[in-house]
């Protein structure tokens, strides 16, 4: 092997592990809001990225019908209608089921799980039992190519590209908003927060709400790299929960950094062993380190 | 003898409970149904294990376990391993390229046994792995988790992942374990063939009564000053520990308590439907057999049984005649179970009885341990009142 092509598949696998980790960032980043903020374990989450998905295709499949010369553009405004699809039923799902069980935090689990079986056959009733993709704009096919041995595809930089500015967006809303200082007064001390006058169950509906619209989004760039069935969501919801425990529950720095962990674990074994294997082994690696470290990487210092 | 008719027995209460639960697995339904459906029943006997397992762990134990698969798999997995050695012979196997050896193993072109295959020739050897390896297992998370004081959520959420893990392993070495297929083809059992229909109504019976004494065997445990400790751990952790107990080693025990019991539950699927595959192992079958013991009840043994069988009995005729309201069912069994009649069958029936026996003049006294425990669950409410404890006492960082 030339030292080219030796740092073809280093930074092939440098993009791998890059991808890896904004695919799983994006999935964590509103689990990390909901079960990180607010403490709520909602198992629908993955449901509800494939609510952003079926968006996706939903949106393609009637541009391709009705607006035909609209195709290169619909994209962005797609992730926009699949957000607020999202926030839409997360609101709702928070009306009618999760504002009961604030305080039995294992009987949530249940019901949310069940509401994501509810969401699995709506799926199936509404777009069939079949896995399907939606028909994506040229500019997102393809891929680039800076040398010989280097081959990075578009849409990978695509969801990159999508996840730092939603992560970037997060971050403002968080510690920069009226809602974000909000969220942050409510997490730290709920009776307080009260007190002086802040309606937590309208923040706690709208922190729901949000963190399942950026599920949503997450669910819609997922449909640049796979096909969408009505049982997706339940692929994810075990590495997202994954990501933002090891991460350190309340900490958003620190779901970043294990997505990043994670990431180049399995992308980096991925390369000298199996793809189960390699995932096996990251799992293992990361309950491993749960039960060494409870308190997941970071530990905010908020006091409880 | 008064005392074992008290505790074990549960007063005259609780042998009403275990004889009409006795009558209809043993009378009943043997007579009731063809063999086909009594090793259907027998099936979902076997996945009632599990549900006394959780009603230990969750009911009395306050810690929800997402990963009971696990162990029903693995106990399942070892009694599998042993029938289909036993099944492959040399000389039935002889048109493989290297016979003796299980099928899929020639097929992922493997030419000898792997090591960790030899002892389940076995069938002493087996039998102890059965039950040594879940246990095991679970004794190593429990260690883990409950000494560093881990509970409730992350608990949960990291038994999860290890049912992820297992299933994702099991299907990826299919040369080792056989796949998604699983374990299947098993026929018999020290020559004895487990197909025929008199093994299917003797393996019904060893089921049936295994179930029965799995019951006596957790009455005993509830019954004991353990029983005891379990629920005021479950209620208040935190003055348990300032009274001078160590909280973690009694919630190892009933971890490993439950793992025992899905164990047996695989082993005896194994024997009565003859595979094994990972489709019992992973995160889905593992958090549907959760609904077994909730619907059941998640404070009653014989609830869980009742549960299992009334939730596969439906997920059975619903999935043939109406396969899409099925998902629905289930869907409103999960948020029914804990918005609405969080105590399950048991909480109902005995709401029941206990309107009945109001109207009538004089009240019977409970006895005293039995009106402790009933106290104790009744002034704290229905919802078992761990889960009403903010998530500070799960969370890790509280403590």
């Amino acid at each position: 092997m030339t030292p080219a092509e030796i740092g073809g598949i280093v930074a092939m696998q440098g993009f791998a592990g890059l991808s890896l980790f904004s695919v799983l960032l994006l999935m964590a980043l509103g689990l990390a809001i909901i079960f990180g903020q607010m403490g709520v374990i909602n198992m629908a989450h993955g449901e509800f990225m494939t609510i952003g998905a079926y968006t996706i295709f939903a949106c393609s499949q009637l541009t391709t019908k009705y607006f035909p010369g609209f195709q290169p553009y619909y994209f962005p405004l797609a992730i926009l209608v699949a957000f607020v699809i999202a926030f839409v039923v997360g609101y709702a799902a928070e009306y009618l089921l999760i504002r009961h069980l604030y305080k039995r935090p294992l009987d949530t689990l249940l019901a949310t799980w069940g509401l994501s079986l509810a969401m699995q056959q709506t799926f199936r009733s509404m777009f069939g039992a079949k896995e399907v993709s939606a028909t994506l704009p040229e500019w997102l096919m393809g891929s680039v190519k800076p040398s010989e041995s280097i081959d990075i595809p578009i849409n990978g930089l695509f969801v990159m590209g999508l996840t730092t500015l939603v992560t970037g967006i997060v971050f403002l809303m968080l510690y920069r908003s009226r809602w974000g200082l909000r969220v942050r007064a409510t997490v730290a001390n709920r009776t307080m927060s009260n007190a002086i006058g802040i309606n937590t169950k309208k923040v706690d509906r709208l922190t729901f709400a949000i963190g399942c619209g950026i599920a949503g989004i997450a669910g819609a760039a997922f449909t640049t790299i796979g096909s969408t069935g009505p049982t997706s969501g339940s692929l994810y919801i075990v590495d997202a929960f994954l990501v933002v425990t090891f991460g350190g529950a309340a900490s958003l720095l620190g779901t970043i950094a294990s997505a990043f962990g994670i990431a180049q674990t399995q992308s980096i074994t991925e390369f000298f062993l199996t793809g189960s294997m390699a995932k096996v082994l990251t799992l293992l690696f990361v309950v491993t380190v749960l039960m060494l470290r409870p308190q997941g990487l970071f530990v905010s210092k908020i006091r409880r | 003898m008064q005392t074992i008719f008290q505790n074990i027995m549960g007063g005259r209460r609780g042998t009403l409970n275990l004889a009409i639960l006795a009558v209809l697995l043993i009378v009943v339904f043997p007579l009731a149904v063809d063999i086909f459906r009594l090793n259907l029943i027998g099936k979902y006997l076997s996945y009632a294990f599990i549900a006394i397992g959780l009603v230990m762990l969750w009911g009395y134990g306050g810690i929800l376990s997402l990963g009971q698969g696990v162990f029903f798999g693995l106990g399942g997995y070892c009694i599998a391993m042993f029938l289909k050695l036993e099944a492959s012979d040399p000389i039935t196997t002889k048109i493989q390229s290297t016979p003796g050896i299980p099928d899929f193993m020639d097929w992922n072109q493997l030419t000898a046994l792997p090591w960790f295959w030899q002892p389940f020739h076995s069938f002493s050897f087996s039998l102890f792995a059965m039950l040594a390896v879940p246990v095991l297992l679970a004794f190593i998370i429990g260690v883990a988790m409950f000494k560093r004081r881990v509970g409730g959520v992350y608990f949960a959420i990291i038994t999860q992942a290890i049912a992820l893990i297992l299933s994702v392993l099991i299907i990826g070495q299919q040369g080792y374990t056989g796949g998604v297929n699983g374990i299947t083809d098993l026929k018999t059992l020290h020559g004895w063939d487990i197909r025929t229909d008199s093994a299917k109504y003797i393996l019904y019976f060893i089921n049936v009564g295994l179930i029965l004494l799995a019951i006596l065997a957790c009455r005993w445990v509830i019954s004991s000053k353990l029983g005891l400790l379990l629920l005021a751990m479950r209620d208040k952790e935190d003055r348990v520990r300032f009274s001078g107990y160590d909280v973690a080693n009694f919630k190892i025990f009933v971890f490993c308590l439950s793992a025992a019991l899905s164990a047996i539950g695989g082993a005896l699927f194994t024997l009565q439907v003859g595979f094994m595959s990972p489709s019992f192992v992973g995160i889905v079958p593992s958090i549907e057999m959760v609904i077994f013991a909730a619907v059941g009840g998640r404070m009653s043994l014989e609830g869980a049984v009742y549960g299992t069988l009334l939730v596969n009995f439906g997920k059975t005729f619903f999935s043939e005649s109406f396969p899409d309201l099925w998902l629905f069912l289930m869907a409103a069994l999960f948020i029914s179970v804990v918005l609405v009649f969080p105590d399950g069958l048991a909480g109902l029936v005995k709401k029941w009885m206990d309107r009945r026996r109001d109207k009538k003049p004089a009240p019977r006294a409970e006895p005293i341990l039995g009106g402790a425990i009933e106290n104790s669950k009744t002034s704290n409410g229905p919802t078992s009142k761990s889960m009403t404890e903010p998530l500070q006492s799960s969370n890790p960082q509280a403590v």
